[in-house]
């Protein structure tokens, strides 16, 4: 083994590996991530098969026969196939949420394992890219596995309902980085029961997830429509139900990319302020 | 000639020098400062470097070279500024003021090269805990972009070199303290460092696990690495370092080997007299002639002296009893007590 080099430093003597290995921080820190979830892959993939099993059918079918009793919704579809997309919008919230507010704390503030690995090449800018590439990864796969269920429950149109797993992939992203944004900026983790109270829930039951929004008082429907929830419902509902507006369609895709973009800046900015001082 | 003198010869002035031809001397000085960088075996150098945090100064202005192959100690009690200095040298913490170059490069432009050819083991172990201790120095080696096959190889002889072989597949939780550190300091070799930066490496270990620390550390410095490390612990300093300054509160009190510290700031032996509960302070004054320096501790009282067994033969002819009588070795421990009139660990 050869610890320690005799010649003096130089540029043409850095070694090849680091050479290679400068613009690939964020690959390396998504790797980190996919040994960490090697542990717990298998509770995550079961729970995101039964999930959406268990939904649609007691508030798809069994909720949803009751509802179509009672009138048709706009779309002129059943209650199952309006819902199906809800779900599917807000299960892609919950995940990127869930992976984006203790993950973060604990390795920026409990176990520091972030301060261990901005002492190699890694950037600050590596951490929140490498961070992002595994959300997209969780929610390719869980997103996915929804949607085959969503399938077999004859509640996706296709081909076009097949857009919808892009869209709510979108729209995870969306929350997976202001909200990474906001784990370095909270203190303690009481932080994040606040976001879950005041901002995932209601969103959760509000934002169009289970009724459309003209159903709410004419004072909260801006407040629901401002909220990026709905703009990720309505894209991924619009996609696969099969009646996309564009113009709506693509607001929404406008919206939900300049949130992960903004969110995106401020992860990058709210982790340096704590990573480098 | 004493050794104090000495000191005190060091720091005279040369005063052949009229003032203009020293105020000429200075500016010189100052150019060259402006001027100079590091040499090509200094793999730390800083001039002036500070460290402010709002309005705490962590670090005020301080210069150090590290030449390579050498072990280098930052020595000082929690809060000298020594963690900050650490941060600044390993490319994660900007300084405010100064200049630093960390193997002849910039960290404030060139931190991720820099990164690269470094060994960090830090105050606090941040090892990834879900993980097996292999898999630690498996993703570790990934961040500095090395091929999978390599590290595997390389994490073999560093598990064995840490004598963690046993232990490799399993989670890190349940180690010990110990092991930890030792796991930390194979971790910071993955990228075979030309510098080893050690932050505290043996704070919150037991004795044995110390020397087992201090063993790999000396093996590293017979391969030819280059070792900076902080330790508010005096035998540590002694043990590792061939050069170390002594910091506080921000500032380089004295620079030199253990040794040549030792010589310059204390004497060659030091009675140590233990009088019953408060009666210490009283005594300093009839004893003061015997030493060439006098302490007094709230517990006992430290007589400088190149005789310590002269001087407590001394002290008994006197018809003084001290509870106890103990003549050693003069310590860093006593050099940081001369600097600063505070003791290392308090």
């Amino acid at each position: 083994m050869a610890f320690g080099t005799q010649e003096a430093p130089s540029d043409a003597d850095l070694p090849w590996s680091v050479r290679r290995s400068l613009p690939r921080g964020s690959q390396a820190v998504f790797e980190g991530k996919m040994l960490n979830y090697k542990g717990n892959w298998k509770g995550s993939v079961v729970s995101s098969v039964l999930e959406p099993v268990l939904f649609l059918a007691a508030m798809g079918i069994s909720l949803g026969t009751l509802v179509d009793q009672g009138g048709r919704l706009d779309q002129g579809v059943d209650y199952l196939v309006f819902l199906a997309p809800g779900l599917l919008a807000a299960t892609a919230m919950q995940t990127a949420t869930f992976e984006s507010t203790y993950p973060i704390m604990g390795a920026l503030k409990w176990h520091k394992t972030f301060e261990g690995i901005l002492s190699t090449p890694v950037k600050v800018r590596d951490l929140v890219t490498g961070h992002l590439l595994f959300i997209l990864f969780r929610l390719v796969t869980t997103l996915a596995v929804f949607l085959a269920v969503m399938g077999a429950f004859g509640a996706l149109e296709m081909p076009l309902g097949l857009l919808a797993l892009p869209a709510a992939v979108l729209t995870g992203l969306a929350f997976a980085a202001p909200v990474s944004a906001f784990a370095a900026w909270v203190q303690n983790d009481a932080g994040f029961a606040a976001l879950l109270r005041f901002g995932i829930v209601p969103m959760f039951l509000f934002s169009g997830t289970f009724f459309p929004v003209d159903q709410l008082p004419a004072v909260l429907q801006p407040v629901a429509y401002a909220t990026p929830l709905w703009h990720g419902v309505s894209l991924t509902r619009g996609l696969s139900v099969g009646q996309l507006d564009p113009l709506l369609a693509m607001v929404n895709v406008g919206y939900l990319a300049v949130l992960l973009l903004v969110g995106v800046w401020l992860a990058r900015r709210q982790f340096a302020k704590r990573l480098v001082i | 000639m004493s050794v104090r003198s000495a000191s005190v010869e060091n720091m005279t002035e040369p005063s052949s020098l009229t003032v203009d031809e020293r105020r000429a001397a200075g500016e010189a000085d100052e150019a060259a400062l402006l001027a100079d960088g590091p040499r090509a075996d200094e793999l730390v150098w800083a001039r002036g470097l500070s460290k402010k945090f709002g309005e705490f100064t962590a670090v005020d202005g301080i210069d150090i070279s590290v030449r390579r192959g050498e072990a280098f100690g930052f020595l000082g009690p929690n809060g000298a500024g020594k963690s900050s200095t650490m941060r600044m040298i390993g490319a994660v913490s900007p300084a405010t003021d100064g200049r630093l170059r960390i193997l002849g490069r910039d960290p404030g432009t060139d931190g991720p090269a820099i990164r690269a050819r470094l060994g960090v083991v830090p105050q606090t172990d941040n090892l990834d805990q879900e993980l097996t201790v292999r898999e630690n120095l498996l993703i570790y080696g990934r961040y500095f972009g090395i091929p999978r096959a390599q590290i595997r190889a390389r994490a073999d002889e560093l598990l064995d070199f840490v004598q963690l072989t046993d232990r490799a597949d399993d989670l890190v939780e349940p180690l010990s303290g110990g092991m930890k550190r030792r796991l930390t300091i194979a971790r910071s070799l993955i990228n075979e460092p030309e510098l080893l930066l050690l932050d505290e490496p043996t704070t919150g270990l037991d004795p044995q696990a110390r020397h087992a620390l201090w063993d790999r550390l000396f093996r590293l410095k017979q391969r030819g690495v280059t070792l900076v490390l902080t330790t508010h612990y005096m035998d540590e300093a002694e043990q590792l370092c061939d050069r170390l300054v002594v910091m506080d509160k921000g500032r380089i009190a004295a620079e030199g080997a253990p040794a040549e510290l030792i010589g310059t700031y204390s004497t060659r032996e030091v009675l140590e007299l233990r009088f019953a509960t408060g009666e210490n302070e009283s005594h300093a004054d009839g004893l003061a002639d015997l030493a060439e320096r006098i302490e007094v501790l709230p517990d006992r009282l430290l007589l400088y002296t190149d005789d310590g067994d002269g001087a407590a033969t001394a002290v008994v002819e006197r018809g003084l009893r001290p509870a106890s009588v103990l003549v050693r070795r003069s310590s860093l421990e006593d050099v940081f007590l001369r600097l600063t009139g505070r003791s290392l660990v308090e």
